[in-house]
Formats: structure tokens, C-alpha cells, sequence
């Protein structure tokens, strides 16, 4: 049936063949609540895509059923994690629970890792061996570090997490650095080895190293910080630099690729890591943040491509390889959205609105985005990066004249302001999330 | 319910001879783009601590708002950054959407 054929399609052959399903009810979708039992939709992930998109389900179609598959019972936000390393923050505050999710929602929360996913029967099978059958999927599954083996740091395996922290999926690694941090000495050599794009939250090694210059200052202030970066440039890297000179003087050295940044060998029982022409730095703490892809379950179930991400059409973040399945999130490839918290909320309501419209045999939306990205490099002066996004028959397009970040020039109210608004930030998608 | 809006800024987008990609076509459009406004204005678009509420202002005020953003003549922080990818329809769709707030 057509849906079958839904493969990189574009806007206009989606609005024929919703016309088409309308028009032959006999073989059309299954409609969400008609008197016989309502559509299903599973969501896999219960991070900012996920969480999000699974509300925003039961929000548009309260008769749809939603199941949302995640193993934890509450959800750690990466984003502000790097403020736990700094001390600002404890990990209770950037911690919350799914309970609004099921109580006021009523959305079901089967606490399993889903293992395999099945385009052809739509159904997931859960590690516990349990199947569940879908009309639509969304697949919001984060990111994997990528092993030595794929694509990643020679020497960095799981084992090395230990040693060498990549605390860049929040938890115990990020409470595991914080107390690396602490015990190190003054005057002691804190490494962050940055990967190479693309990869989760663009700006988050650099706000991270501000922070923990902020801690440095304040605890250790004989510290040295060097950042090992696998690019050339970095997100808001004038913006950042300015407030390194600016509140940490020479306490931080950022290394380029060019000028041999890029680290590809890690010695974890000594804590070296070796870039790409032989230096040798030994740290005393070290933060790797390896290479990334798409996680496992995306991959080995047909929705990545050979880059390691799932490519998508832009107007319902369906995926372009396996039909009825939405990707969504870090995982997705969504260029030149960034892979934000920000963006994958804005994703989640996206597909759960292409969903309910798919099922509904109702026109598609032509959406339009704003991402924006705060940073805190220092007590009450924070930066931003925006952009406004819209999808488009070639893909998905920033809004040429939009965006951008925060002015060089801008006066210590406008940073303080900014700081204020990060915070703001985090309370509102975090409520518009989990309340 | 809001068809009635759509109809309209799809004859403004016609009348102007704009691609109907620049604009917000339908409620649906709209909607979306509002979505994304709860990234910061939070749930319900109802604001959080130091970021105001998008709830309970006139269509001509948030008409204003943005196109003083846009064009500049009232300084903010990123709000000037977004108003600028706004093509006028979008406004006009987004002023009446966020209006109707229930």
C-alpha cells in the first residue's frame, strides 16, 4: 500500500498521497480514535526529541495511544551539566522525572532498552525480548561514543571511561569528572580532547572548559587548562575566546587541528593522550569527548546512513531509508539545524504533528524553526548563538539575515541579561518537556 | 478552527506575489513555528523567570514587538537574531496566533 512507497519523498508527492489515502478509506491508515482501537504510536528515547515529541502526541491527539520506551525513570539534561562540573549546579536540579508524562498525559512508559525495530511488521522489540507493534515510530535515541574500533580514539574504549572521563552523556560520569577535578591538585593540567564535527551540542566544550575555569580560578588558581580540538574552529570561538582573555587571562590554551590539536591515541593508566603528529600530553585530568554517531539502535536497524547519522525529510523528520519511522534529535541529520536540545525539542513536535497528520490522512505542515543556544563562560556573562530554520523541498534551509551571535561589542548588562535568559531558558523547555 | 486565519495570510502571500514557501501557510505552519517559541517563552508559551509571557497581548502589540525586532528599532538580546528570519506573513500569522492564546 502507499505507505509502503513513502521513501524521500517530497512535500507536494506527501500531499498527494495523503489525498490519496483520504480518498480510499478502505485502505487508509489506521485513523487515531473511530470507535475500534486507536492508532499507536511508540516513541523510542525519552530525551528532548523524545519526551517531547510523545507529549506533544497526547497534546494534539489525546485519544491516540503513545508509548514511550526509555529505560530510566527520569531524565538528565546535558545541557547545564556542564554547570555540575563548574559547582553552580548539583545533578538533583538538572534531573527530572517522567511521572507527569504517564499521570497527567497518560502516556505508557515501558522502561526497556528497544533493541531491534521492524519497518515491514512496524513493531520494536524490547531487550527483554517483548514485542510492541507501532502505526508510526519516532526514534529520538541520542547519540554513541564511537569505539577505537569505529571510527573513535585509539585506546578509548569503555574501559577508559573510568580513567579519563568523556562525561558527554550526563550522570555519573559528569559527578565522576566534577570529583577528578577535585581532588586534582593546584597547578595540576586539566585536558579536554574536543571531537570533530559533527557531534552532540556544538558549544558545549567550550562552555564546559569555561567552567571549569571558573572553578579553577576560585579553587585552584595555579591551573592550567589546554583544549585538544580535532577542528579548525568552534562554535561561538570569538565570542568565547574574548571571555577566556577576558575573566581566566593564559589560564586556558586552545590547540587547533592545524596546530596538531586533533588527539588520536589515549593512554588511560597514564592519562596521555597522543595527537595525530606524535605529541605526548600528560594530564592530570583528563575529558575525552570522542568522535559520535547515531546510537546503536538506529544503526543496526536501517535508519543511519554510511556517515553514522539518519538522514530525514525535513518536513516530518520521516526517515528517507525505512518508511513509517520518524528520526528526530542528535541522531538525526537535520544540517543546518544544530544538534541541540533546543532543535530536538522542536523536532519532537514536528514529527508528533506529522504523525497525527499521516494517520489523520490530513496535510502536512510546512514548518519553520528557531534554535537558539545560550553558554555560560562566566558568573552573570553568558553568550548565545540563534538561527531560524525552515523546511524546503531541497532540504532544510537557515533563513538567510537571521540569526547569528551575541555582538563582540555587547556592554556587561547585555551578558549578565543573557546569563539571566539561559537560565529562563533551561526552566522553560524543561517545563514545556516533563510538565 | 483557525482556518479562517490561514485563508487569509495564504491571500496576503498571494496578493504580494510571495512564494508560499516564505510564509506561514496554514495554522499548522503557525503552530510549529509558535512550538518553537516554547523553547524559551516555556510551556504554554506562559514565560519563566526573566523571560516574559507570550500570553494575553494584543495582535497589534506582538505585531509591533516583532517588527521592531526585526527592523531593528528596538534593541533585545536574540529576539533581533529571530525576528529577522520572520518573513512579514509570519508575523501577521504569528500576531494573531499568540493573541488567540487561550
Amino acid at each position: 500500500m502507499t505507505r509502503k512507497s513513502q521513501v524521500a519523498v517530497t512535500r507536494r508527492r506527501f500531499t498527494q498521497l495523503a489525498a490519496a489515502a483520504a480518498a480510499t478509506p478502505l485502505i487508509a491508515a489506521p485513523g487515531i480514535a473511530r470507535g475500534q482501537a486507536a492508532a499507536h504510536v511508540v516513541v523510542i528515547g525519552g530525551g528532548f526529541g523524545g519526551a517531547t515529541a510523545a507529549k506533544y502526541l497526547k497534546k494534539g491527539a489525546p485519544d491516540l495511544r503513545v508509548t514511550l520506551v526509555e529505560p530510566n525513570d527520569s531524565f538528565i539534561t546535558c545541557p547545564y551539566s556542564n554547570l555540575v562540573l563548574g559547582g553552580w549546579r548539583d545533578l538533583e536540579s538538572i534531573t527530572h522525572r517522567y511521572d507527569k508524562l504517564r499521570d497527567r498525559w497518560g502516556i505508557e512508559h515501558v522502561r526497556e532498552e528497544a533493541t531491534a525495530i521492524d519497518a515491514a511488521a512496524r513493531s520494536v522489540t524490547l531487550a527483554g525480548g517483548d514485542t510492541l507493534t507501532y502505526d508510526r515510530l519516532i526514534v529520538s535515541p541520542g547519540i554513541d561514543l564511537r569505539p577505537p574500533e569505529d571510527g573513535g580514539i585509539a585506546g578509548y574504549d569503555e574501559a577508559a571511561y573510568e580513567a579519563m572521563p568523556h562525561a558527554w552523556k550526563p550522570g555519573a560520569q559528569t559527578l565522576l569528572l566534577r570529583s577528578q577535578l577535585e581532588a586534582m591538585d593546584d597547578g595540576g593540567l586539566f585536558v579536554l580532547a574536543a571531537p570533530p564535527n559533527p557531534f552532540r551540542c556544538p558549544p558545549g566544550p567550550y562552555e564546559r572548559v569555561s567552567m571549569i575555569a571558573d572553578y579553577f580560578k576560585k579553587n585552584k588558581p595555579n591551573a592550567k587548562i589546554l583544549v585538544l580540538d580535532a577542528k579548525e574552529r568552534f562554535s561561538k570561538q570569538g565570542l568565547f575566546q574574548q571571555g577566556w582573555d577576558l575573566f581566566y587571562g593564559d589560564m586556558i590554551e586552545w590547540v587547533s587541528l592545524a596546530d596538531d590539536g586533533k588527539v588520536i591515541e589515549v593512554d588511560p593508566a597514564t592519562r596521555t593522550l597522543i595527537t595525530d603528529f606524535g605529541m605526548e600530553h600528560q594530564a592530570d585530568v583528563a575529558n575525552v569527548v570522542p568522535p559520535q554517531y547515531a546510537k546503536a539502535v538506529a544503526r543496526n536497524n536501517g535508519l543511519a546512513d554510511a556517515s553514522g547519522w539518519c538522514p530525514v525529510d525535513g518536513q516530518t523528520f520521516e526517515s528517507t531509508l525505512l518508511p513509517g519511522i520518524h528520526v528526530i534529535g542528535d541522531a538525526s541529520i537535520a544540517s543546518p539545524m544544530p544538534k541541540s536540545g533546543f532543535a530536538a525539542n522542536s523536532q519532537g513536535k514536528t514529527a508528533a504533528a506529522a504523525a497525527i497528520a499521516l494517520l489523520e490522512g490530513q496535510e502536512l505542515a510546512n514548518p519553520a524553526w528557531v534554535n537558539t543556544c545560550y553558554s555560560h563562560v562566566a558568573p552573570d556573562y553568558a553568550i548565545s548563538v540563534a538561527g531560524v530554520y525552515k523546511a524546503t523541498d531541497a532540504g532544510i534551509i537557515s533563513i538567510e539575515g537571521s540569526g547569528g551571535v551575541s555582538p563582540m561589542d555587547a556592554n556587561a548588562a547585555d551578558r549578565k541579561l543573557e546569563s539571566v535568559y539561559a537560565d529562563g531558558w533551561y526552566d522553560s523547555i524543561t517545563a514545556d518537556m516533563f510538565s | 478552527m483557525r482556518r479562517g486565519l490561514s485563508a487569509a495570510v495564504l491571500a496576503a502571500a498571494f496578493v504580494v506575489g510571495l512564494p508560499t514557501l516564505a510564509a506561514a501557510d496554514t495554522a499548522a505552519d503557525t503552530a510549529i513555528l509558535a512550538g518553537t517559541c516554547a523553547g524559551c517563552h516555556g510551556a504554554e508559551l506562559g514565560g519563566s523567570g526573566a523571560i516574559p509571557t507570550l500570553r494575553g497581548h494584543s495582535a497589534d502589540y506582538i505585531r509591533f514587538t516583532l517588527k521592531s525586532f526585526k527592523n531593528g528599532e528596538r534593541q533585545a538580546t536574540v529576539m533581533n537574531r529571530l525576528a529577522a528570519g520572520y518573513s512579514d506573513e509570519e508575523i501577521e500569522a504569528l500576531a494573531v496566533y499568540l493573541s488567540q492564546l487561550q
